[in-house]
This record gives structure tokens, C-alpha cells and sequence, in this order.
């Protein structure tokens, strides 16, 4: 079983496709909602204090703006601990959407620079692409060693 | 408007993050009011962030996008506006600065933007809450072009505490002392102006109070009106410029901040509040005077007849802006130079810092103890490309704003 990083962090159907096949996911597992009444697309836990950015240091350096650094520090230790990651990019809202683009460039960069498995992924459009999509998903992780 | 209770829409990103959504609530709550965010469906962000126009990559700056649009097109109701991004966030900059021209533009809705960091706290955020809440709420104030009865007006600020009384829309007395211990130079300054207009406290019909020691100096001389000075100068400079009607632009360069107000027949509609450092402040004009040897009212006549096109001069942090200072007069640089180069250095700040923020619509007016430097009015003229209009008793602003909007306090009451 591996550790496997999922981003967009907030993807329910990704964290579910990880644990189907037999490893665990590192994502935040929060939901997308039809209807968005909080302050972002992804809102944090509660409890983020501005204690939270300044953890973000380690990943991000001072001149990082605050929300990125903030997002680090919730996303740094998932990478840290990854062995193995899936990337998809453009996702739709439902799909799990991260808030900050500066964050996703900066995620993209560490994990790579890890030299662990990467599955790199464009969001489908149709449903050829979905089945496709789901495919590559299930062949990466069967290839991680997982349930097949 | 529900009740007495401000709906501030928040348009943001990144505050969640950043530790400080608390602090953002704690300012509104303080101020009587409640920050919301305009409910979505998923469609509608999709439709709306499309419709805008602007292609950002970031998924919450999409979403503030999307609520813009539908306050402006009615679908989400609020009573103001508090756009809030990242601080150094380029791509967040861009998009406060559009949303903000945005409602502006085809809304009514009072807006005001801001970009913290990890360490903003409430109390910064607190005025710029305040003035929202006080034009949503206030717009009928707001609103008064004559001063009526017998009223005075108290601006306890940063660097000086001013009162003037007013009688029938005319200005009768003035007082100024430099603030030291709040309350005694209130006390101080209402004694000088009430000395001068010849009239006694018990004659008043009504007080207002504004500056940063608005609330203790209201309480302790029992104002009618304790109300934040955004709001409160853009009417004493429009009252005092004879332009209630129309756009104008007010700026103020404080001893501790500047203020940059674009308003709308006596309104404010956006204003940004702060600056980077003292250096974009009065406060640098103060220690260039200081250095060169001079009294403050002498160093605009002074940099009037400098050129400060060869002397490098930059205050954009006040400890570089000495350093400057000091060279220039190493190098040899004539005092009128120098003096001229410190005027519009600060200039060149606020313009680059803050009036970026705003529209800039003439009649542009410059208010405030600084309005009085006529070195710092010509280089804003030069910067802007304008001719800069400073009304009489400019250095009184706040205190004739808040006499002028306190009358409202002697109809009510007769």
C-alpha cells in the first residue's frame, strides 16, 4: 500500500479511486457543494490561525503571499509523507477545486521534485475521456502495487 | 438594510488561509455590522465568471468574480462591499482593483479594498468597516449640504487636534494644538475655538467628533456624533471646495496615514486608507523640515522655490527617505532642492501606493494639515496632471465635516 498524494486535495472521487485500489490517499477530503456559502471554494478547517501561514514557511518563503503559505502548511506535510501522487489539472468546481493557483503551481513543483510516481492528468471533457481518465487512474495505482 | 445591522458582502481570497477571517468578523462586528458571502450555485459562478471576462487562473478569485456579478445584477443583496486578497499576490491585485471599479461603476454599493497579510488584525480593519457601514447606514447624513444651528466639530488626529465652530453655514472659530495627551488637547483646542467664535460649550447645539481619538474625546465631551473620518472629510472637502454635486477626489496626507477618497455628490464611493510606511506621510515632510533647519510652514514656501528633478530622493520607507535627506545635503544640494525633492517624493508614494486604488476624478482636492505645504499640492498637481484645489481652512477638515454633518443632530432634536 502506498501513500498517494491527491490533487486537487479536496477530490472525493479521486480520494475514493486511491482507497478502492488499495492505497491511501493524502488529501483534505472536503466536499464541493453545489451551492458554495463560505468565504472560498475550499474553505479550511476552522481552526487555520494566522500561526498556520507562518508554519507555511518552511515550504514557502516570506515574500509568499499569506493564503498560499497558509495553504502550505496543510498541503506541505501530505508531500512530505507521499509516495506516490495524482495530479489532475483544470478540474471542474465539482470535481474538487483548490482556491489559489499560485498553491497549485507551488504543489506541482515539490511533488515533482520528489522523484516519486506521478500520474499527471488533464480533466475530461466527454465521457470517452472519462473512461480513460479512470483507466490511467486504475492502471497507475495497480502498477503502485495495490488491489487490482 | 435589515434593521440597523450593515450586510457587508466579502469578496475574497485567501483570508481563510491566512489566519485572519476571524479578524475580518471581529472589525464588522464591532461596527455593527455582518460580513456575508453571496450564495452561489455552481452554474451561476461558471456563468458570471465568464460573463466578466476576466480569465484568472485562480479558483477563488473566480468565485469573487462571480459574486461581484451578482451583486451588481441584483441577484445577491448587500449594503457594501469589502473586496480582500493576498498581500504581493499580483493576480489577486489585478482583480480587487477590477471588481472594485466594477461596482463601483454600476453599483451603488460602497466598496472598499485591502490586501493583508498573516498579521492584519481587526483594529486595522476597523475605520475602513466603519466608513462602509456609516455610508450604508448614514446615507441621509451623508447627504446634508448646509450647516445649520450652532454646532462644533472636534478632529482628534494622529498628529493634531483641531475644533471649529460653526453658526448658520459659516465657519466662526478655530482652534488646532498639536495632540499630546488626547483628551487635554481636545479640551485645549475646543477652548481656542470657542474663544474665537465668542460663543459658550452650553450655546452648542450640537458635537461631533472624528480623528483616531474619536471615541474617547466623543465620550468625554458627550458628542452627537462620533464618526470615522473617511466619510467625515470627504464632506467637510467637498462643503468647504463648493463641489457637493458630482465626482471628486479627496486626498489627504495625515501625519500618520493618507486617505485617497473617490466620491460621488458628497459620498464616498471608494477609499483606500494607510500607506506602506511614514515615509509616504506627513510625518516625512515634519523630519524634513526638522533637518533642514526650518518650521513646517516654511518648508512649502521653501520647496516652491526648489526643483527637485536632481536631487534622488525616495521615502518609500522612511529610514532610506533620511538617508536620502542626508546625502542630498552631503552632495551640496540647496535647501529649496531638497525641500522640493522630500515634497515630491512623499507625493510620488501616495500616487504610486494609493491613488492607483481609486478613480481619480476632478476636481481633485487635497485637505489636511499638508494641504498647507504648497510644495507637496504642486508635485501632486504634477503628478496627477491637474490642478489640485485646496478650499480655505483646509487644515480644519475633519473638524468642519463633523460640525457640518453634526447639525444633522440639531434638526432632530428641535
Amino acid at each position: 500500500m502506498a501513500e498517494v498524494f491527491i490533487y486537487p486535495a479536496t477530490s472525493l472521487i479521486l480520494s475514493d479511486l486511491v482507497a478502492r485500489f488499495g492505497h491511501k490517499p493524502l488529501g483534505t477530503a472536503l466536499s464541493i457543494r453545489e451551492r458554495i456559502q463560505t468565504a472560498g471554494l475550499d474553505s479550511p478547517p476552522l481552526q487555520m490561525t494566522p500561526d498556520d501561514a507562518k508554519k507555511g514557511l518552511r515550504w514557502a518563503a516570506v515574500e509568499v503571499p499569506s493564503g498560499v503559505r497558509g495553504r502550505m502548511s496543510l498541503f506541505g506535510p501530505l508531500i512530505d509523507q507521499a509516495e506516490a501522487a495524482i495530479i489532475v489539472r483544470n478540474p471542474e468546481f465539482a470535481f474538487g477545486c483548490m482556491g489559489c493557483a499560485r498553491t497549485d503551481e507551488l504543489v506541482e513543483f515539490l511533488v515533482k521534485q520528489k522523484k516519486i510516481p506521478i500520474l499527471e492528468l488533464d480533466y475530461p471533457a466527454d465521457e470517452e475521456e472519462g473512461i480513460n481518465f479512470v483507466h490511467s487512474v486504475k492502471n497507475f495505482l495497480t502498477r503502485l502495487g495495490g488491489v487490482s | 438594510m435589515t434593521g440597523e445591522t450593515v450586510r457587508i458582502a466579502q469578496l475574497s481570497c485567501g483570508p481563510e488561509y491566512s489566519g485572519v477571517q476571524k479578524e475580518i468578523y471581529a472589525a464588522a462586528e464591532a461596527v455593527g455590522a455582518e460580513v456575508f458571502f453571496p450564495d452561489l450555485s455552481l452554474a451561476d459562478i461558471k456563468r458570471n465568471f465568464r460573463d466578466f471576462g476576466l480569465d484568472v487562473r485562480s479558483g477563488d478569485l473566480k468565485l469573487a468574480i462571480a459574486r461581484a456579478v451578482a451583486l451588481v445584477e441584483g441577484a445577491a443583496d448587500a449594503d457594501a462591499v469589502f473586496i480582500a486578497s493576498c498581500f504581493r499576490c499580483a493576480e489577486a491585485a489585478i482583480v480587487r482593483n477590477e471588481l472594485r471599479r466594477y461596482i463601483h461603476e454600476y453599483s451603488k454599493l460602497p466598496v472598499v479594498s485591502y490586501s493583508f497579510t498573516e498579521r492584519t488584525t481587526s483594529g486595522t480593519l476597523l475605520t475602513r468597516m466603519e466608513a462602509l457601514t456609516t455610508i450604508a447606514r448614514r446615507r441621509a447624513l451623508l447627504a446634508r449640504e448646509r450647516q445649520t444651528g450652532l454646532t462644533m466639530g472636534v478632529d482628534s488626529g494622529s498628529s493634531t487636534t483641531k475644533a471649529v465652530v460653526m453658526q448658520d453655514n459659516e465657519i466662526i472659530g478655530t482652534g488646532w494644538r498639536p495632540t499630546t495627551e488626547v483628551i487635554a488637547s481636545a479640551d485645549d483646542a475646543i477652548a481656542l475655538a470657542l474663544e474665537e467664535s465668542g460663543v459658550k460649550r452650553d450655546d452648542l447645539d450640537a458635537v461631533g467628533t472624528t480623528g483616531y481619538g474619536r471615541f474617547l474625546v466623543g465620550e468625554q465631551i458627550k458628542a452627537d456624533l462620533v464618526q470615522e473620518e473617511l466619510t467625515v472629510n470627504s464632506k467637510g472637502a467637498v462643503f468647504l471646495a463648493d463641489c457637493q454635486h458630482g465626482p471628486s477626489t479627496v486626498i489627504d496626507i495625515g501625519g500618520m496615514d493618507n486617505k485617497a477618497i473617490s466620491v460621488l455628490d458628497g459620498i464616498p464611493g471608494t477609499f483606500t486608507m494607510g500607506g506602506i510606511c511614514a515615509g509616504a506621510s506627513g510625518r516625512f515632510l515634519e523630519m524634513t523640515a526638522k533637518r533642514l533647519g526650518v518650521d513646517i510652514t516654511e518648508l512649502g514656501p521653501l520647496a516652491m522655490k526648489g526643483m527637485g528633478d536632481d536631487v534622488p530622493m525616495n521615502s518609500y520607507c522612511i529610514v532610506f527617505g533620511t538617508q536620502s535627506l542626508v546625502n542630498a545635503l552631503a552632495e551640496g544640494h540647496s535647501k529649496e532642492n531638497v525641500a522640493a525633492a522630500a515634497c515630491h517624493s512623499v507625493a510620488e508614494q501616495v500616487f504610486e501606493q494609493q491613488l492607483q486604488e481609486i478613480d481619480i476624478k476632478e476636481p481633485v482636492v487635497m485637505v489636511g494639515g499638508t494641504s498647507l505645504i504648497q510644495g507637496l499640492v504642486r508635485a501632486m498637481g504634477n503628478l496627477l496632471q491637474t490642478e489640485v484645489v485646496v478650499p480655505h481652512h483646509s487644515q480644519y477638515i475633519g473638524s468642519v465635516g463633523a460640525a457640518l454633518l453634526s447639525s444633522g443632530f440639531v434638526e432632530k432634536s428641535g
